[in-house]
């Protein structure tokens, strides 16, 4: 049982802080300004690449 | 030096699995036994003679044997399954189809893990690990990491599931709700899981785009969940090694807490983040233009994962459980609306600007019911997961129409939808054989939904009223067995809606199957940049 309430009592205060933050911070990450750019690019990739794999060579971005 | 290792571990597990066919305690064991002992041993032969033969590796394809090789599994496991569920939905109509002669094999109890196991684990898994391959490497740019360990994937995968389903016919069964397969089905499945696992991620690493698409995202927690999950469901000690049976961990309580933390997630993770992954790819794909809304998409994945895990308990009103723990999963279950409904929303816009498709493309079509199911279950399910509903609810056909308008019409469709998209494209052919006969199958497996969904509504209902209705005495009016013979229309009716929807599958069977072998190879197209 001490077992018990020492977990209880932490998954009822820091791992819930814990868990909340993560989730408003990766809200905000998805949602803070200038990101759109970058992820237009991601939501377009899946036109690319369809019949073999890049070459070796790293992906340079157009400016 | 790879090639004598291999050797070495097959022959010691054809040696091992024939001694435990010799020690074996039980029938279904001794089979098993004697099965891993073949398929090792020729394995071996496989292996000795194709030794210190030189394999080239190219590196500028993608691997797309493996996932031609998913294609024909899901095709396979989805008719045995979906057979195996339209004969027990007319065992449960009419109940001589119990055959006496098979008893202890063919009935109902025997059959139906066989069902679910089938749809789910068989046909729906399979079409997860097929198209997972495909979408990493399109998305990722690269080749499978890590050669022929996909292939290892998937051969191991399909080896679980031909022990699992033959074990549950011969009674070989730890009797957890989808989680039927004994202790040592449960370490194979492990064993094949961490080298999935260890496959998408190294080609996630590997990858030569900036971004991780967010199709690899729901693809990624439904492979890490689904390991945890399992992990923990199946902690079990065999009673001996040489026998099927074993003894859980967990007892009363808290094993149906562990047992439903599983249930509901292989739903949550399994049947909704695997499959959002293929629609966040394919359903762009098919309508040629990018998600709706990207940032959506990630804040659907994000809300998703972080409330479908606490929403278990939702299976357990009303018995032992706790009553804030019934709480929590229900209101967690409330708060899943929002995601869901967005990721749905997601997806439908997708097309907008493009809604003309509609009327053209069956395969689109079908996408799109699929998106629709999508929505319409996840609006059903918080909404039976209220304690007042479920108390009607519970126990009756609702719940069996419920996870099959999920099934059906979400799982279902979508994946049909990514088997025709990616049948001409594995097999390089200009298009599909006939998308007449792809608008058949779309319309036969809607009006076998509908007659299924609303069937069971009707009779879970009626059901859920009957047992609770009582007389001014306080006496209940109705015998369990009234019941039963109230439901019999409906049964019939469901087993009817099952058979139009496996026609449907028959008839995508002969489609894919013709597009694959009597279809002329694509030209080969001048070489085309893409101006971006």
């Amino acid at each position: 049982m001490e077992t018990f309430n020492q977990m209880q009592e932490f998954a009822e205060s820091w791992a819930l802080v814990f868990l909340t933050v993560v989730f408003v911070a990766a809200v905000v990450w998805a949602l803070w300004p200038g990101k759109s750019r970058d992820q237009d690019d991601a939501a377009r990739l899946i036109f690319r690449n369809e019949d073999r794999p890049a070459s070796d060579k790293p992906v340079h971005k157009e400016a | 030096m790879w090639d004598y290792v291999k050797l070495i571990v097959l022959g010691t597990i054809a040696l091992c699995g024939a001694v435990a066919a010799n020690y074996a305690r039980d029938f279904g064991y001794e089979v098993h036994a004697i099965l891993i002992t073949v398929v090792a041993a020729g394995m071996f032969v496989w292996q000795l003679r194709r030794i210190d033969e030189p394999k080239p590796v190219p590196t500028d394809e993608y691997l797309d044997g493996v996932i031609r090789a998913g294609v024909i599994a899901t095709m396979f496991w989805g008719v045995v399954g979906m057979l195996a569920g339209v004969f027990i939905a007319s065992q449960l109509a009419f109940p001589s189809l119990n055959f006496i002669w098979a008893h202890g094999y063919l009935n109902f109890g025997r059959l139906r893990p066989v069902h679910t196991s089938g749809v789910i684990f068989a046909f729906g898994g399979n079409a997860l690990l097929a198209t997972s391959f495909y979408v990493v490497q399109r998305t990722s740019a690269a080749r499978l990491w890590g050669g022929n360990l996909a292939w290892f994937v998937f051969w191991g995968y399909n080896l679980f599931i031909v022990l699992a389903a033959s074990g549950y016919v011969m009674g070989v069964t730890q009797a957890k709700e989808y989680a039927e397969p004994e202790w040592y089905m449960d370490l194979w499945l492990t064993i094949v899981w961490l080298a999935y696992l260890a496959v998408f991620l190294g080609t996630i690493i590997k990858r030569k785009e900036p971004h991780i698409y967010v199709a690899n995202w729901f693809y990624l927690s439904f492979i890490v969940t689904i390991a945890m999950l399992h992990v923990f469901n199946n902690l079990s000690i065999p009673v001996s090694i040489f026998g099927s049976k074993s003894v859980q961990v967990f007892s009363g309580v808290q094993d149906m807490m562990v047992q439903w933390w599983y249930g509901h997630n292989a739903v949550g993770f399994f049947l909704t983040a695997g499959f959002l992954g293929m629609m966040y790819y394919f359903v762009p794909k098919q309508a040629e233009r990018p998600v709706y809304s990207y940032k959506l998409s990630i804040i659907h994945f994000w809300a998703l994962i972080f409330l479908y895990i606490w929403a278990g308990p939702h299976h357990l009103h009303y018995t032992a459980l706790p009553d804030w723990a019934s709480t929590l999963g229900m209101v967690f279950s409330i708060m899943l609306w929002m995601p869901s409904w967005g990721g749905m929303i997601n997806g439908l816009m997708t097309l907008s600007g493009a809604w003309d498709k509609l009327r053209t493309d069956p395969i689109m079509r079908m996408m799109v019911v699929s998106v629709g199911f999508y929505g319409m279950s996840t609006f059903e399910g918080p909404m039976m997961s209220i304690k007042a509903v479920n108390s009607l609810s519970h126990y009756t056909d609702w719940t069996i129409g419920h996870v099959h308008s999920g099934a059906l019409g979400w799982n279902g469709m979508i994946t049909f939808g990514a088997l025709y998209f990616l049948t001409p494209r594995l097999w390089n052919r200009d298009r599909l054989y006939s998308l007449k006969l792809v608008s058949w199958h779309f319309w036969l497996a809607t009006i076998g939904i509908v007659l299924y969904a609303s069937s069971m509504w009707v009779s879970g209902i009626m059901e859920g009223l009957m047992w609770r209705e009582v007389d001014a005495q306080g006496y209940l009016v109705n015998s369990f067995a009234d019941t039963v013979a109230a439901r019999f229309p409906m049964l019939v009716t469901r087993a009817t809606g099952g058979s139009l929807y496996l026609t449907g599958v028959l008839i995508m069977a002969f489609n894919l199957w013709k597009t694959a072998t009597a279809m002329p190879e694509k030209a080969p197209a001048a070489t085309a940049v893409p101006a971006e």
